[in-house]
Protein backbone atom coordinates (compact mmCIF):
# COMPACT_ATOMS: atom_id res chain seq x y z
CA UNK A 1 0.00 0.00 0.00
CA UNK A 2 1.91 2.86 -1.23
CA UNK A 3 0.08 6.55 -0.45
CA UNK A 4 2.36 8.25 -2.53
CA UNK A 5 0.92 6.01 -5.80
CA UNK A 6 -2.26 6.87 -4.96
CA UNK A 7 -1.82 10.87 -4.33
CA UNK A 8 0.22 11.19 -6.86
CA UNK A 9 0.82 14.89 -7.65
CA UNK A 10 -1.52 15.15 -10.48
CA UNK A 11 -4.45 13.96 -8.11
CA UNK A 12 -3.34 16.04 -5.38
CA UNK A 13 -3.31 19.45 -8.24
CA UNK A 14 -6.58 18.95 -9.52
CA UNK A 15 -7.93 18.10 -6.33
CA UNK A 16 -6.69 21.62 -4.85
CA UNK A 17 -7.44 23.39 -8.22
CA UNK A 18 -10.74 21.56 -10.07
CA UNK A 19 -10.75 22.08 -13.69
CA UNK A 20 -14.15 22.91 -15.24
CA UNK A 21 -15.55 23.51 -11.68
CA UNK A 22 -18.80 25.37 -12.50
CA UNK A 23 -22.31 24.44 -13.97
CA UNK A 24 -23.56 25.29 -17.54
CA UNK A 25 -27.10 26.97 -18.03
CA UNK A 26 -28.81 25.74 -19.88
CA UNK A 27 -27.14 22.69 -20.44
CA UNK A 28 -27.73 19.72 -22.94
CA UNK A 29 -27.48 17.48 -20.23
CA UNK A 30 -27.34 17.30 -16.41
CA UNK A 31 -27.11 14.81 -13.88
CA UNK A 32 -26.19 13.71 -9.81
CA UNK A 33 -24.36 11.45 -8.12
CA UNK A 34 -24.12 10.68 -4.74
CA UNK A 35 -21.66 8.05 -2.96
CA UNK A 36 -23.39 7.43 0.05
CA UNK A 37 -20.44 5.93 1.99
CA UNK A 38 -18.01 9.12 2.12
CA UNK A 39 -20.81 11.53 1.56
CA UNK A 40 -19.89 12.60 -2.05
CA UNK A 41 -22.18 15.01 -4.07
CA UNK A 42 -21.60 15.66 -7.40
CA UNK A 43 -23.40 17.25 -10.17
CA UNK A 44 -22.60 17.46 -14.31
CA UNK A 45 -23.49 19.68 -16.77
CA UNK A 46 -22.67 18.82 -20.59
CA UNK A 47 -22.90 21.17 -24.14
CA UNK A 48 -23.76 18.85 -26.85
CA UNK A 49 -22.47 19.89 -30.12
CA UNK A 50 -24.00 17.26 -32.37
CA UNK A 51 -22.71 13.70 -31.20
CA UNK A 52 -19.32 16.10 -29.98
CA UNK A 53 -18.94 17.13 -25.91
CA UNK A 54 -18.79 20.99 -26.67
CA UNK A 55 -18.58 21.73 -23.00
CA UNK A 56 -18.48 20.11 -19.47
CA UNK A 57 -18.64 21.31 -16.04
CA UNK A 58 -19.11 19.90 -12.39
CA UNK A 59 -19.66 21.03 -9.21
CA UNK A 60 -19.51 19.00 -5.87
CA UNK A 61 -18.25 17.94 -2.43
CA UNK A 62 -16.40 15.48 -2.18
CA UNK A 63 -12.81 13.70 -1.69
CA UNK A 64 -9.52 14.34 -3.04
CA UNK A 65 -10.01 11.31 -5.22
CA UNK A 66 -13.51 12.00 -6.24
CA UNK A 67 -12.78 15.70 -7.22
CA UNK A 68 -9.22 14.76 -8.80
CA UNK A 69 -11.23 12.51 -11.22
CA UNK A 70 -14.00 14.81 -11.92
CA UNK A 71 -11.74 17.48 -13.10
CA UNK A 72 -9.04 14.87 -15.19
CA UNK A 73 -12.55 13.64 -16.79
CA UNK A 74 -13.80 16.71 -17.52
CA UNK A 75 -10.41 18.06 -19.49
CA UNK A 76 -9.94 14.58 -21.14
CA UNK A 77 -13.26 14.67 -22.54
CA UNK A 78 -14.22 17.92 -23.84
CA UNK A 79 -13.99 17.98 -27.40
CA UNK A 80 -14.64 14.10 -27.64
CA UNK A 81 -17.33 12.37 -29.59
CA UNK A 82 -19.75 10.32 -27.74
CA UNK A 83 -18.05 7.28 -29.22
CA UNK A 84 -15.20 7.91 -27.55
CA UNK A 85 -16.79 9.35 -24.10
CA UNK A 86 -18.33 5.34 -24.46
CA UNK A 87 -14.95 4.16 -24.77
CA UNK A 88 -12.81 5.75 -22.50
CA UNK A 89 -15.40 4.90 -19.82
CA UNK A 90 -15.27 1.24 -20.37
CA UNK A 91 -11.26 2.04 -20.34
CA UNK A 92 -11.22 4.04 -17.38
CA UNK A 93 -13.60 1.52 -15.31
CA UNK A 94 -10.85 -1.74 -16.19
CA UNK A 95 -7.98 0.76 -15.03
CA UNK A 96 -9.68 1.16 -11.45
CA UNK A 97 -10.70 -3.06 -11.41
CA UNK A 98 -8.19 -4.87 -12.81
CA UNK A 99 -5.00 -5.78 -11.95
CA UNK A 100 -1.88 -4.61 -14.74
CA UNK A 101 -4.63 -3.64 -16.73
CA UNK A 102 -2.58 -2.15 -20.10
CA UNK A 103 -5.47 0.73 -21.72
CA UNK A 104 -5.39 0.70 -25.39
CA UNK A 105 -6.43 4.27 -25.41
CA UNK A 106 -3.84 6.70 -24.75
CA UNK A 107 -5.21 8.06 -21.66
CA UNK A 108 -2.95 11.06 -20.78
CA UNK A 109 -3.09 12.32 -17.25
CA UNK A 110 -5.83 9.75 -16.37
CA UNK A 111 -3.57 7.16 -16.18
CA UNK A 112 -2.90 8.73 -12.52
CA UNK A 113 -6.20 6.97 -11.42
CA UNK A 114 -4.40 3.94 -11.49
CA UNK A 115 -3.19 4.12 -7.91
CA UNK A 116 -6.31 4.05 -6.95
CA UNK A 117 -7.15 -0.27 -7.90
CA UNK A 118 -4.99 -0.71 -4.91
CA UNK A 119 -7.23 0.86 -2.56
CA UNK A 120 -10.37 -0.92 -2.95
CA UNK A 121 -12.52 1.05 -1.21
CA UNK A 122 -11.67 4.23 -2.66
CA UNK A 123 -12.40 2.97 -6.34
CA UNK A 124 -16.43 4.29 -5.99
CA UNK A 125 -14.69 7.85 -5.52
CA UNK A 126 -12.59 7.45 -9.06
CA UNK A 127 -16.04 6.18 -10.60
CA UNK A 128 -18.51 8.78 -9.12
CA UNK A 129 -17.96 10.86 -11.93
CA UNK A 130 -17.70 8.93 -14.94
CA UNK A 131 -21.11 6.99 -13.72
CA UNK A 132 -23.05 10.53 -13.37
CA UNK A 133 -21.83 11.55 -16.81
CA UNK A 134 -22.80 8.02 -18.40
CA UNK A 135 -26.75 8.91 -16.67
CA UNK A 136 -26.33 12.68 -18.11
CA UNK A 137 -25.50 11.41 -21.62
CA UNK A 138 -28.11 9.10 -21.11
CA UNK A 139 -31.02 11.81 -20.27
CA UNK A 140 -31.86 9.89 -17.17
CA UNK A 141 -32.36 12.64 -14.63
CA UNK A 142 -32.55 10.42 -11.82
CA UNK A 143 -29.65 10.56 -9.25
CA UNK A 144 -26.81 7.80 -9.35
CA UNK A 145 -25.67 6.48 -6.45
CA UNK A 146 -22.73 4.35 -5.96
CA UNK A 147 -24.85 1.66 -3.48
CA UNK B 1 14.18 -10.17 29.58
CA UNK B 2 18.11 -9.01 29.63
CA UNK B 3 18.46 -7.18 32.79
CA UNK B 4 19.99 -9.42 35.40
CA UNK B 5 19.73 -6.76 38.40
CA UNK B 6 15.72 -6.20 38.14
CA UNK B 7 13.83 -8.32 40.71
CA UNK B 8 10.84 -9.76 39.64
CA UNK B 9 8.72 -8.31 42.02
CA UNK B 10 9.94 -4.61 42.15
CA UNK B 11 8.08 -1.44 43.28
CA UNK B 12 6.29 0.08 39.68
CA UNK B 13 8.65 2.90 38.19
CA UNK B 14 7.71 6.57 37.92
CA UNK B 15 6.44 5.97 34.33
CA UNK B 16 4.32 3.28 35.29
CA UNK B 17 2.53 5.40 38.33
CA UNK B 18 2.50 8.09 36.18
CA UNK B 19 0.66 5.97 33.66
CA UNK B 20 -2.11 4.77 36.06
CA UNK B 21 -2.41 7.74 37.17
CA UNK B 22 -3.49 9.05 33.82
CA UNK B 23 -6.07 6.31 33.46
CA UNK B 24 -8.05 6.09 36.45
CA UNK B 25 -5.77 3.56 38.02
CA UNK B 26 -6.45 1.23 35.26
CA UNK B 27 -2.83 -0.71 34.11
CA UNK B 28 -3.11 0.08 30.03
CA UNK B 29 -0.33 -1.85 29.73
CA UNK B 30 -2.10 -5.19 31.35
CA UNK B 31 -5.34 -4.23 29.86
CA UNK B 32 -3.48 -4.29 26.14
CA UNK B 33 -2.89 -7.82 26.48
CA UNK B 34 -6.13 -9.15 27.04
CA UNK B 35 -7.22 -7.38 23.44
CA UNK B 36 -5.17 -10.23 21.06
CA UNK B 37 -5.84 -7.86 17.93
CA UNK B 38 -4.14 -5.20 19.43
CA UNK B 39 -1.28 -6.82 19.33
CA UNK B 40 -1.60 -6.90 15.74
CA UNK B 41 0.67 -5.56 12.72
CA UNK B 42 -1.78 -3.39 10.05
CA UNK B 43 0.17 -1.94 6.61
CA UNK B 44 3.30 -3.01 9.07
CA UNK B 45 2.74 -0.53 11.61
CA UNK B 46 0.94 -1.21 15.40
CA UNK B 47 -2.15 -1.17 15.40
CA UNK B 48 -4.08 2.17 16.65
CA UNK B 49 -7.88 1.23 17.19
CA UNK B 50 -9.57 4.48 17.46
CA UNK B 51 -12.83 3.17 16.35
CA UNK B 52 -14.44 1.33 19.31
CA UNK B 53 -17.99 3.55 18.31
CA UNK B 54 -18.63 1.71 15.43
CA UNK B 55 -17.64 -1.08 16.92
CA UNK B 56 -15.30 -2.92 20.07
CA UNK B 57 -12.55 -4.78 20.23
CA UNK B 58 -12.55 -8.26 21.90
CA UNK B 59 -10.85 -9.37 25.01
CA UNK B 60 -9.53 -12.92 25.03
CA UNK B 61 -12.31 -13.52 27.89
CA UNK B 62 -15.30 -12.91 25.53
CA UNK B 63 -13.66 -14.87 22.25
CA UNK B 64 -12.77 -18.25 24.86
CA UNK B 65 -16.56 -18.16 26.59
CA UNK B 66 -17.36 -18.60 22.94
CA UNK B 67 -14.86 -21.06 21.97
CA UNK B 68 -15.60 -22.81 25.19
CA UNK B 69 -19.15 -22.47 24.81
CA UNK B 70 -19.27 -24.42 21.31
CA UNK B 71 -16.69 -26.81 22.55
CA UNK B 72 -18.11 -28.01 25.70
CA UNK B 73 -21.49 -26.94 25.89
CA UNK B 74 -23.51 -26.46 23.19
CA UNK B 75 -26.86 -27.82 21.88
CA UNK B 76 -30.65 -26.07 21.69
CA UNK B 77 -31.96 -24.15 24.71
CA UNK B 78 -35.65 -24.76 26.53
CA UNK B 79 -36.01 -27.81 24.52
CA UNK B 80 -33.73 -31.32 25.01
CA UNK B 81 -33.97 -33.13 28.39
CA UNK B 82 -30.09 -34.15 27.72
CA UNK B 83 -27.70 -32.89 29.56
CA UNK B 84 -25.85 -30.63 27.08
CA UNK B 85 -29.10 -28.94 26.65
CA UNK B 86 -29.10 -27.85 30.27
CA UNK B 87 -26.31 -26.59 30.68
CA UNK B 88 -26.36 -25.04 27.45
CA UNK B 89 -29.99 -23.13 28.76
CA UNK B 90 -27.91 -22.53 32.29
CA UNK B 91 -25.24 -20.55 30.01
CA UNK B 92 -28.24 -18.65 28.05
CA UNK B 93 -29.87 -17.87 31.29
CA UNK B 94 -27.13 -17.37 33.29
CA UNK B 95 -26.05 -14.64 30.33
CA UNK B 96 -29.48 -13.36 30.79
CA UNK B 97 -28.76 -12.53 34.84
CA UNK B 98 -25.83 -11.36 34.29
CA UNK B 99 -27.32 -8.09 31.82
CA UNK B 100 -30.21 -8.24 34.65
CA UNK B 101 -27.64 -7.31 36.73
CA UNK B 102 -25.28 -4.79 34.78
CA UNK B 103 -28.20 -2.77 33.92
CA UNK B 104 -29.65 -3.45 37.55
CA UNK B 105 -33.21 -4.55 35.60
CA UNK B 106 -36.00 -5.53 38.14
CA UNK B 107 -36.31 -9.05 36.41
CA UNK B 108 -35.06 -11.01 34.14
CA UNK B 109 -38.20 -11.25 32.36
CA UNK B 110 -37.39 -7.84 31.31
CA UNK B 111 -34.32 -8.52 29.31
CA UNK B 112 -34.90 -9.53 25.54
CA UNK B 113 -31.58 -10.71 23.63
CA UNK B 114 -32.36 -9.48 20.13
CA UNK B 115 -29.64 -9.03 17.17
CA UNK B 116 -29.03 -5.56 18.71
CA UNK B 117 -29.59 -2.25 19.51
CA UNK B 118 -31.66 -1.71 15.67
CA UNK B 119 -33.67 -4.68 15.95
CA UNK B 120 -34.37 -3.60 19.57
CA UNK B 121 -35.47 -0.42 18.44
CA UNK B 122 -37.78 -1.53 15.75
CA UNK B 123 -39.11 -4.13 18.31
CA UNK B 124 -40.46 -1.52 20.02
CA UNK B 125 -41.96 0.40 17.44
CA UNK B 126 -43.98 -2.34 15.38
CA UNK B 127 -44.94 -4.06 18.96
CA UNK B 128 -45.50 -1.38 21.23
CA UNK B 129 -46.06 1.46 19.03
CA UNK B 130 -47.75 0.54 15.95
CA UNK B 131 -50.95 -1.15 17.73
CA UNK B 132 -51.77 1.70 19.88
CA UNK B 133 -50.74 4.82 17.76
CA UNK B 134 -53.20 7.04 16.39
CA UNK B 135 -53.92 9.16 13.34
CA UNK B 136 -52.19 12.93 14.93
CA UNK B 137 -50.37 11.31 17.45
CA UNK B 138 -47.15 11.77 18.23
CA UNK B 139 -43.07 10.83 18.37
CA UNK B 140 -40.41 12.96 19.64
CA UNK B 141 -36.68 12.14 19.03
CA UNK B 142 -33.85 14.37 18.59
CA UNK B 143 -31.41 15.90 16.49
CA UNK B 144 -28.60 13.52 17.21
CA UNK B 145 -29.96 10.66 16.64
CA UNK B 146 -28.72 7.53 14.59
CA UNK B 147 -30.42 6.67 11.91
CA UNK B 148 -31.64 3.66 13.62
CA UNK B 149 -33.57 5.89 16.13
CA UNK B 150 -34.97 7.49 13.31
CA UNK B 151 -36.27 5.07 10.36
CA UNK B 152 -38.27 2.92 12.78
CA UNK B 153 -40.20 6.04 13.95
CA UNK B 154 -40.63 6.84 10.10
CA UNK B 155 -41.96 3.55 9.62
CA UNK B 156 -43.92 3.38 11.93
CA UNK B 157 -45.59 7.45 11.63
CA UNK B 158 -46.05 5.91 7.97
CA UNK B 159 -48.23 3.21 8.96
CA UNK B 160 -50.46 4.67 11.22
CA UNK B 161 -50.93 8.13 10.71
CA UNK B 162 -48.41 9.26 13.51
CA UNK B 163 -46.01 12.48 13.35
CA UNK B 164 -42.40 12.36 14.01
CA UNK B 165 -41.00 15.54 16.00
CA UNK B 166 -36.92 16.32 16.32
CA UNK B 167 -36.62 18.23 19.02
CA UNK B 168 -33.49 20.72 17.64
CA UNK B 169 -29.40 20.72 19.11
CA UNK B 170 -27.15 23.69 19.44
CA UNK B 171 -23.68 24.17 18.05
CA UNK B 172 -21.80 22.31 20.50
CA UNK B 173 -24.25 19.39 19.50
CA UNK B 174 -26.19 19.39 23.04
CA UNK B 175 -30.22 19.10 22.61
CA UNK B 176 -32.18 22.35 23.40
CA UNK B 177 -34.13 21.43 26.52
CA UNK B 178 -36.20 24.55 26.26
CA UNK B 179 -37.35 23.06 22.92
CA UNK B 180 -37.29 19.81 23.83
CA UNK B 181 -40.15 20.55 26.30
CA UNK B 182 -41.95 23.04 24.29
CA UNK B 183 -42.45 20.10 21.72
CA UNK B 184 -44.25 17.57 24.42
CA UNK B 185 -47.42 17.77 24.32
CA UNK B 186 -50.65 16.01 24.55
CA UNK B 187 -50.21 13.44 21.76
CA UNK B 188 -46.77 13.12 22.48
CA UNK B 189 -47.31 9.19 22.72
CA UNK B 190 -43.32 8.12 23.05
CA UNK B 191 -39.77 10.00 23.36
CA UNK B 192 -36.86 8.21 21.76
CA UNK B 193 -33.28 9.26 23.19
CA UNK B 194 -30.19 8.37 22.33
CA UNK B 195 -28.42 8.30 25.71
CA UNK B 196 -24.74 9.58 24.14
CA UNK B 197 -24.71 10.62 20.89
CA UNK B 198 -22.53 8.76 18.61
CA UNK B 199 -21.79 11.00 15.77
CA UNK B 200 -20.86 13.80 18.72
CA UNK B 201 -19.90 12.05 22.27
CA UNK B 202 -22.82 14.13 23.62
CA UNK B 203 -23.95 12.60 26.82
CA UNK B 204 -28.01 13.64 26.89
CA UNK B 205 -29.19 15.30 30.02
CA UNK B 206 -31.49 12.24 30.76
CA UNK B 207 -32.85 12.61 33.94
CA UNK B 208 -34.29 16.01 32.91
CA UNK B 209 -35.92 14.69 29.47
CA UNK B 210 -36.98 11.56 30.76
CA UNK B 211 -39.16 13.81 33.88
CA UNK B 212 -40.48 16.06 31.16
CA UNK B 213 -41.85 13.21 29.08
CA UNK B 214 -43.35 11.67 32.30
CA UNK B 215 -45.05 14.66 32.79
CA UNK B 216 -46.91 14.24 29.94
CA UNK B 217 -47.42 10.25 29.77
CA UNK B 218 -45.19 9.90 26.93
CA UNK B 219 -43.37 6.45 27.34
CA UNK B 220 -39.62 6.63 27.09
CA UNK B 221 -37.13 4.35 24.73
CA UNK B 222 -33.50 4.98 25.69
CA UNK B 223 -31.00 3.93 22.59
CA UNK B 224 -28.17 3.17 25.04
CA UNK B 225 -25.74 1.40 22.03
CA UNK B 226 -23.04 3.96 22.68
CA UNK B 227 -23.37 4.49 26.76
CA UNK B 228 -23.37 1.16 28.45
CA UNK B 229 -19.68 0.26 27.45
CA UNK B 230 -18.38 3.77 29.14
CA UNK B 231 -20.63 4.42 32.21
CA UNK B 232 -23.01 2.65 34.71
CA UNK B 233 -26.24 2.33 33.53
CA UNK B 234 -29.46 1.85 35.96
CA UNK B 235 -32.56 1.51 33.89
CA UNK B 236 -34.73 2.00 37.03
CA UNK B 237 -32.54 5.07 38.06
CA UNK B 238 -33.23 6.43 34.88
CA UNK B 239 -36.87 5.70 34.46
CA UNK B 240 -37.21 4.73 31.14
CA UNK B 241 -39.38 2.64 29.60
CA UNK B 242 -36.89 0.49 26.97
CA UNK B 243 -33.40 0.65 27.19
CA UNK B 244 -31.65 -0.77 23.59
CA UNK B 245 -28.17 -2.01 23.07
CA UNK B 246 -25.74 -3.83 21.34
CA UNK B 247 -22.90 -6.78 22.48
CA UNK B 248 -20.80 -5.78 19.71
CA UNK B 249 -19.78 -2.53 21.53
CA UNK B 250 -19.25 -3.39 25.03
CA UNK B 251 -16.64 -5.80 23.81
CA UNK B 252 -19.28 -8.63 23.77
CA UNK B 253 -19.92 -10.51 20.02
CA UNK B 254 -21.47 -9.16 17.22
CA UNK B 255 -25.11 -10.40 16.60
CA UNK B 256 -26.35 -9.89 19.85
CA UNK B 257 -27.79 -6.97 22.30
CA UNK B 258 -30.57 -6.25 24.10
CA UNK B 259 -34.10 -4.39 24.81
CA UNK B 260 -34.58 -3.54 28.30
CA UNK B 261 -38.56 -3.22 28.65
CA UNK B 262 -40.65 -2.67 31.93
CA UNK B 263 -42.50 -5.83 32.34
CA UNK B 264 -45.73 -4.14 32.94
CA UNK B 265 -45.56 -2.64 29.55
CA UNK B 266 -44.26 -6.15 27.87
CA UNK B 267 -47.39 -7.77 29.05
CA UNK B 268 -49.59 -5.65 27.04
CA UNK B 269 -47.58 -6.03 23.40
CA UNK B 270 -48.49 -8.60 21.40
CA UNK B 271 -45.59 -10.76 19.85
CA UNK B 272 -43.39 -9.21 17.10
CA UNK B 273 -42.16 -12.54 15.49
CA UNK B 274 -43.48 -15.92 15.64
CA UNK B 275 -41.71 -18.97 15.73
CA UNK B 276 -40.19 -21.38 17.77
CA UNK B 277 -39.61 -20.62 21.65
CA UNK B 278 -41.79 -17.73 21.30
CA UNK B 279 -45.22 -20.07 22.27
CA UNK B 280 -46.75 -22.70 24.44
CA UNK B 281 -49.07 -24.43 22.27
CA UNK B 282 -49.99 -24.19 18.80
CA UNK B 283 -52.76 -25.95 17.17
CA UNK B 284 -53.96 -24.82 13.71
CA UNK B 285 -57.10 -23.28 15.61
CA UNK B 286 -55.11 -21.10 18.09
CA UNK B 287 -51.46 -20.28 19.52
CA UNK B 288 -51.02 -19.76 23.17
CA UNK B 289 -48.11 -17.78 23.57
CA UNK B 290 -44.99 -18.20 26.17
CA UNK B 291 -44.08 -16.35 28.95
CA UNK B 292 -41.83 -13.28 29.48
CA UNK B 293 -39.22 -12.98 28.13
CA UNK B 294 -39.68 -15.59 25.43
CA UNK B 295 -42.28 -13.92 23.71
CA UNK B 296 -39.98 -11.94 22.09
CA UNK B 297 -37.49 -14.49 21.25
CA UNK B 298 -38.87 -16.21 18.25
CA UNK B 299 -36.39 -18.93 16.97
CA UNK B 300 -33.52 -20.22 18.32
CA UNK B 301 -31.72 -17.36 19.50
CA UNK B 302 -27.86 -16.41 19.38
CA UNK B 303 -26.81 -18.52 22.31
CA UNK B 304 -22.87 -18.34 21.64
CA UNK B 305 -23.59 -14.68 21.25
CA UNK B 306 -25.45 -14.50 25.10
CA UNK B 307 -22.77 -16.35 26.33
CA UNK B 308 -19.69 -14.19 25.13
CA UNK B 309 -21.87 -10.87 26.16
CA UNK B 310 -22.25 -12.34 30.00
CA UNK B 311 -18.37 -12.55 29.65
CA UNK B 312 -18.18 -9.27 28.24
CA UNK B 313 -20.25 -8.01 31.38
CA UNK B 314 -17.86 -9.83 34.03
CA UNK B 315 -15.30 -8.05 32.08
CA UNK B 316 -16.53 -4.48 32.24
CA UNK B 317 -17.29 -5.50 35.90
CA UNK B 318 -13.97 -6.47 36.58
CA UNK B 319 -12.27 -3.03 35.50
CA UNK B 320 -15.16 -1.13 36.78
CA UNK B 321 -17.62 0.98 35.02
CA UNK B 322 -16.17 4.14 37.47
CA UNK B 323 -12.71 3.45 36.51
CA UNK B 324 -13.42 3.08 32.90
CA UNK B 325 -15.11 6.43 32.91
CA UNK B 326 -12.40 8.34 35.00
CA UNK B 327 -9.65 6.80 32.53
CA UNK B 328 -12.16 7.76 29.02
CA UNK B 329 -12.21 10.93 30.37
CA UNK B 330 -8.33 11.39 30.52
CA UNK B 331 -8.35 10.26 27.25
CA UNK B 332 -10.81 12.48 25.98
CA UNK B 333 -9.19 15.18 27.59
CA UNK B 334 -6.08 14.70 26.29
CA UNK B 335 -6.93 13.65 22.92
CA UNK B 336 -9.18 17.09 22.44
CA UNK B 337 -6.13 19.51 23.63
CA UNK B 338 -3.82 17.68 21.49
CA UNK B 339 -6.56 17.49 18.46
CA UNK B 340 -7.31 21.58 19.02
CA UNK B 341 -3.37 22.08 18.57
CA UNK B 342 -3.44 21.41 14.69
CA UNK B 343 -4.53 24.52 12.60
CA UNK B 344 -7.11 24.29 10.82
CA UNK B 345 -8.91 21.16 12.54
CA UNK B 346 -12.75 21.90 13.96
CA UNK B 347 -13.96 19.63 16.15
CA UNK B 348 -17.78 19.05 15.79
CA UNK B 349 -19.60 18.18 19.13
CA UNK B 350 -18.13 20.01 21.81
CA UNK B 351 -21.10 19.23 24.59
CA UNK B 352 -19.69 20.01 28.00
CA UNK B 353 -20.83 16.27 29.14
CA UNK B 354 -19.29 13.98 26.56
CA UNK B 355 -18.22 10.64 25.83
CA UNK B 356 -14.57 9.45 24.50
CA UNK B 357 -15.56 11.02 21.01
CA UNK B 358 -13.67 12.99 18.65
CA UNK B 359 -15.84 14.36 15.59
CA UNK B 360 -13.31 16.62 13.74
CA UNK B 361 -12.74 18.30 10.63
CA UNK B 362 -9.88 19.27 8.80
CA UNK B 363 -9.54 22.20 6.26
CA UNK B 364 -8.67 20.84 2.98
CA UNK B 365 -8.70 17.68 3.40
CA UNK B 366 -11.99 15.48 3.06
CA UNK B 367 -12.44 12.52 6.08
CA UNK B 368 -12.45 9.78 3.50
CA UNK B 369 -8.80 10.93 2.05
CA UNK B 370 -7.44 11.27 5.87
CA UNK B 371 -8.98 7.60 6.91
CA UNK B 372 -7.17 6.43 3.76
CA UNK B 373 -3.86 8.33 4.54
CA UNK B 374 -4.09 7.69 8.60
CA UNK B 375 -5.02 3.62 7.61
CA UNK B 376 -1.18 3.35 5.57
CA UNK B 377 -0.22 4.38 9.70
CA UNK B 378 -2.08 1.24 11.19
CA UNK B 379 -4.96 3.98 12.70
CA UNK B 380 -8.17 3.17 12.48
CA UNK B 381 -11.08 5.81 12.30
CA UNK B 382 -14.51 6.25 11.59
CA UNK B 383 -15.02 8.10 8.41
CA UNK B 384 -18.00 9.50 6.90
CA UNK B 385 -22.03 10.48 7.84
CA UNK B 386 -21.71 7.91 11.39
CA UNK B 387 -25.10 6.76 10.32
CA UNK B 388 -26.67 10.25 11.65
CA UNK B 389 -27.34 12.28 8.16
CA UNK B 390 -28.97 15.28 10.26
CA UNK B 391 -26.30 15.78 12.37
CA UNK B 392 -23.87 16.42 9.34
CA UNK B 393 -26.72 18.28 7.68
CA UNK B 394 -26.64 20.65 11.02
CA UNK B 395 -23.09 21.18 10.99
CA UNK B 396 -23.38 21.68 7.11
CA UNK B 397 -20.77 19.08 6.74
CA UNK B 398 -20.78 16.15 4.55
CA UNK B 399 -18.95 14.11 6.36
CA UNK B 400 -16.28 13.98 9.65
CA UNK B 401 -13.31 12.15 10.51
CA UNK B 402 -14.28 10.41 14.39
CA UNK B 403 -11.75 8.64 16.66
CA UNK B 404 -13.88 7.12 19.56
CA UNK B 405 -11.40 6.22 22.39
CA UNK B 406 -11.95 3.30 24.70
CA UNK B 407 -9.81 2.27 28.00
CA UNK B 408 -7.53 0.38 25.97
CA UNK B 409 -5.95 3.23 24.32
CA UNK B 410 -3.13 5.56 24.88
CA UNK B 411 -1.48 8.60 24.91
CA UNK B 412 0.56 7.55 22.38
CA UNK B 413 -1.78 6.31 19.94
CA UNK B 414 -3.62 9.88 19.93
CA UNK B 415 -0.16 11.12 19.23
CA UNK B 416 0.04 8.98 16.45
CA UNK B 417 -3.14 10.19 15.47
CA UNK B 418 -2.02 13.74 15.87
CA UNK B 419 1.30 13.10 13.53
CA UNK B 420 -0.87 11.37 10.69
CA UNK B 421 -3.67 14.30 10.54
CA UNK B 422 -0.36 16.74 10.30
CA UNK B 423 0.69 14.39 7.68
CA UNK B 424 -2.65 14.46 5.86
CA UNK B 425 -2.72 18.11 5.81
CA UNK B 426 1.04 18.38 4.39
CA UNK B 427 -0.10 16.26 1.45
CA UNK B 428 -3.38 17.59 0.76
CA UNK B 429 -4.36 20.60 2.45
CA UNK B 430 -4.18 23.82 1.49
CA UNK B 431 -0.64 24.82 0.28
CA UNK B 432 0.18 27.08 3.44
CA UNK B 433 -0.35 23.99 5.39
CA UNK B 434 3.38 23.19 4.19
CA UNK B 435 4.22 26.10 6.56
CA UNK B 436 4.61 25.91 10.29
CA UNK B 437 1.47 28.28 10.89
Amino acid sequence: MDLQDLYRDVIVDHNRNPRNFGRIDPADAHAEGFNPLCGDHLQLWAKLDGDRIADVQFEGKGCAISVASASLMTETLKGRSLTEVHDYFKQIHALLTTDDYKPTLPLGKLAALSGVREFPSRVKCASLCWHTLMAALDRQNKPVSTE
Amino acid sequence: MNSSVDSPITAPTTAQLQAQAQSGGLDVVRIRKDFPILSRQINGKPLAYLDSGASSQKPRSVIDAESHYYEQIHANVHRGVHSLSQWATEAYEGAREKVRGFINAASTREIIFVRGTTEAINLVAQSYARPRLQPGDEILITWLEHHANIVPWQMVCEQTGAKLKVAPIDERGEVDVAAFENLLGPRTRLVALAHISNALGTVLPLQRLIAAARTHNAAVLIDGAQAVPHMAVDVRALDCDFYAFSGHKMYGPTGIGVLYAREAILKTMPPWQGGGDMILQVTFDKTTYNTLPYRFEAGTPNIAGAVGLGAAIDYLQSLGLARIAVCEQQLLRYATATLEKIPGLRIIGTAAEKAAVVSFIVDGVHPHDLGTILDADGIAIRTGHHCAMPVMEFFNVPATARASLSFHNTREEIDRLAAGIEKARRLLGPPTATGTN
